[in-house]
């Protein structure tokens, strides 16, 4: 049997529920109500009150991206330092929490914040000033961190461990100290790590609509917010759909991006 | 005698209760091409690691020049290491690959491509520069390797089997290059390796180690010639390493035969181990040898013949350029300067160890 054959289910269930979506999506962006062609749903990105929401997605799933990023490094360098009997049973600590419902974990989150959740309650007993971050960006960013650190954290230590010790060794043999054998030798070398990691937070969190809503309250609005808003509440598709693509181009300059500095593929490994 | 550049004194070293190195005492002198050579696992690559600092010794000192570098890290030491898998920064092009350690020591634009030029010519790879280590062949990226040391102008080039993973072709040319640039630049050259052609084509001392013991130090021709026990023997070259008596100063008994020598002061009836390099036995007539076989297997191997000759129970490894048949009877003859003997091992300490290399 041809072995092309094999690949059948998958091309089927490919143009099912990715392609042809992706082509509706296309098409009713750049239609009116009407069926008539227009550019003016991907134009309402302009309008302010879209605008604002784009900007503010954006700001947050950097700041969110950053902060695992920050994270994420210096674990993966403990972890990659380590003998492998040990660091599997962290690896484990870290990924544990993903066997959990992504929503769960986040609706989790929201009773611990809460004026009245066991943060603040903890903090009242020992007479702390209470925390009051629910319903702000900042509750948004936690969650972002929270769910997304461990996609940041695997790509940069399997960039990290696929450096040769010698290369280090090699590195400070030529007279480089700990942070330029650091920055001239394992930063770049664990760039592609890096990159995947970026994009594997960046394109999530700019695209969540779960995390916002929940932590977020109904006060802060982030472009997936919109979007969802546009398709379940207001049911203009054709909007929705407009802003989708608008999003859409971002991520895939993101893509882009990734692709040009991820040459060896790093991520693929995960 | 040239000065002693780098003295090591009372090395010792454990890992997870493994005894890798004990109580090691070495030195090298100026302008020298020692080889540390030995099976794996004998301490060789330690030692070297020790030199580099890359591992801290549980015990001892390593002088250099007179000063004391022990717990100087490796980024302080004025040597530099040639690794195994040639560990090139692959994001870098060959020129910066080759730059590194200047631009570190805030050398100049003009010196450090000077220099960059210079280390090429040296390696016979001009024109490479822009070339990314990825697109180079083993042997080039080794010569790479070899131009980013050599750059930095250390006193002592540490080299860990940099040879290991050529063909032998590319291996004995590169063998040759490795010689001419210790001779052009006048560096000190300290060489890890468990191939012991590689070790005698090389070296002006060979210090051959076994499970963390040095078991004897010499030139490559004493070290062939006058192996001190039978580990040293048996790892150099193929030998034939009998058990024997001393029956008196230059008379030595064997396999019920008493064979004429040139060895003194062993003493009367005296166990020995003795030791004959397969190209110094000589098939003669059978009446005419001292002992008489009968070949009992052959193979050419393009320079000469390999036998294997049944001689009074004991298999005797020949190499020869005459060919005889497999069954003839042959009788074994062997001139006494080429018949070396040694003491058997006293102790463990100064053991003679076999291993399955």
């Amino acid at each position: 049997m041809n072995k092309k054959m094999l690949s059948l289910p998958y091309l089927f269930w490919c143009a099912a529920f990715i392609i042809i979506p992706l082509c509706m999506v296309v098409y009713y962006g750049l239609t009116d109500k009407t069926g008539a062609f227009t550019l003016a749903n991907i134009a309402a990105i302009a309008t302010a009150e879209h605008s604002k929401a784009l900007w503010f997605s954006l700001l947050l799933s950097l700041a969110g991206t950053i902060i695992c990023l920050l994270l994420a490094y210096p674990l993966a360098m403990i972890l990659s330092g380590m003998k492998v009997s040990q660091h599997s049973f962290i690896v484990l600590i870290f990924i544990l929490p993903m066997w959990m419902n992504f929503l769960l974990r986040t609706m989790a989150w929201e009773t611990l914040l809460e004026k009245n959740g066991i943060i603040n309650t903890v903090l009242r007993f020992l007479h702390l000033p209470s925390l009051n971050i629910i319903n702000t960006p900042s509750a948004i960013i936690l969650g972002m961190v929270y769910n997304f650190l461990p996609f940041m954290v695997l790509p940069i230590y399997n960039a990290l461990t696929k450096i040769d010790p010698n290369v280090v060794n090699a590195a400070k043999d030529l007279g480089a100290g700990s942070i330029q054998t650091f920055l001239r030798i394992i930063f770049p070398l664990s760039l592609p790590g890096v990159i995947s990691g970026i994009t594997m937070v960046f394109v999530p969190a700019l695209t969540t609509f779960v995390i916002s809503t929940l932590l977020g309250g109904s006060k802060i609005l982030l472009i997936g917010n919109v979007i969802e808003q546009e398709f379940t509440q207001t049911g203009n598709w054709h909007l929705g759909s407009g802003l989708s693509i608008v999003l859409m181009i971002f991520i895939l300059l993101n893509m882009v991006l990734s692709a040009i500095f991820d040459k060896e593929g790093e991520g693929a490994t995960l | 005698m040239k000065n002693v550049l780098v003295n090591l004194e009372h090395i010792s070293k454990t890992y997870d209760n493994h005894m890798v190195l004990d109580d090691l005492n070495l030195y090298i002198r100026e302008n020298e091409f020692l080889t540390l050579l030995g099976p794996s696992g004998c301490g060789k690559t330690t030692t070297l690691r020790i030199l580099g600092g890359f591992e801290q010794p549980d015990t001892g000192k390593v002088i250099f020049d007179g000063a004391d570098i022990t717990c100087l890290p490796a980024n302080k030491r004025p040597l530099n290491t040639v690794f195994q898998k040639y560990a090139l920064f692959t994001h870098m092009n060959i020129a910066e690959n080759i730059a590194f350690g200047l631009k570190i020591k805030n050398k100049t634009k003009d010196y450090i491509n000077d220099k960059i030029k210079y280390a090429l010519k040296l390696v016979n790879l001009d024109g490479y520069e822009k070339r990314m280590p990825d697109s180079l062949s083993g042997g080039q990226q080794q010569r790479i390797a070899i131009a980013r040391a050599i750059v930095n102008e250390p006193r002592l080039l540490l080299l860990d089997e940099p040879l290991g993973a050529l063909d032998l072709k590319l291996r004995q040319d590169m063998q040759y290059e490795l010689i001419r640039l210790k001779n052009e630049l006048g560096i000190t050259f300290i060489y890890v390796t468990h191939d012991q052609e590689e070790a005698l084509t090389m070296s002006d001392t060979i210090v051959v180690m076994n499970q963390g013991y040095i078991q004897q130090i010499g030139s490559p021709e004493r070290i062939y010639n006058e192996p001190e026990n039978a580990f040293v023997a048996d790892f150099i070259g193929d030998s034939n390493i009998i058990g024997g008596t001393m029956i008196q100063d230059r008379l030595v008994e064997i396999l019920g035969a008493r064979f004429a020598c040139v060895d003194e002061g062993f003493g009367q009836n005296k166990p020995v181990d003795v030791v004959i390099r397969p190209e110094d036995v000589e098939l003669v007539k059978p009446e005419a040898g001292t002992i008489q076989g009968v070949v009992s297997h052959i193979i050419f191997k393009g320079v000469h013949y390999e036998m294997e000759v049944q001689a009074s129970g004991f298999e005797w490894l020949v190499h020869s350029t005459r060919m005889f048949p497999v069954g003839t009877p042959v009788g074994i003859q062997v001139e006494p300067f080429n018949i070396q003997i040694m003491n058997k091992p006293e102790s463990e300490d100064e053991e003679a160890v076999k291993t399955d290399e």
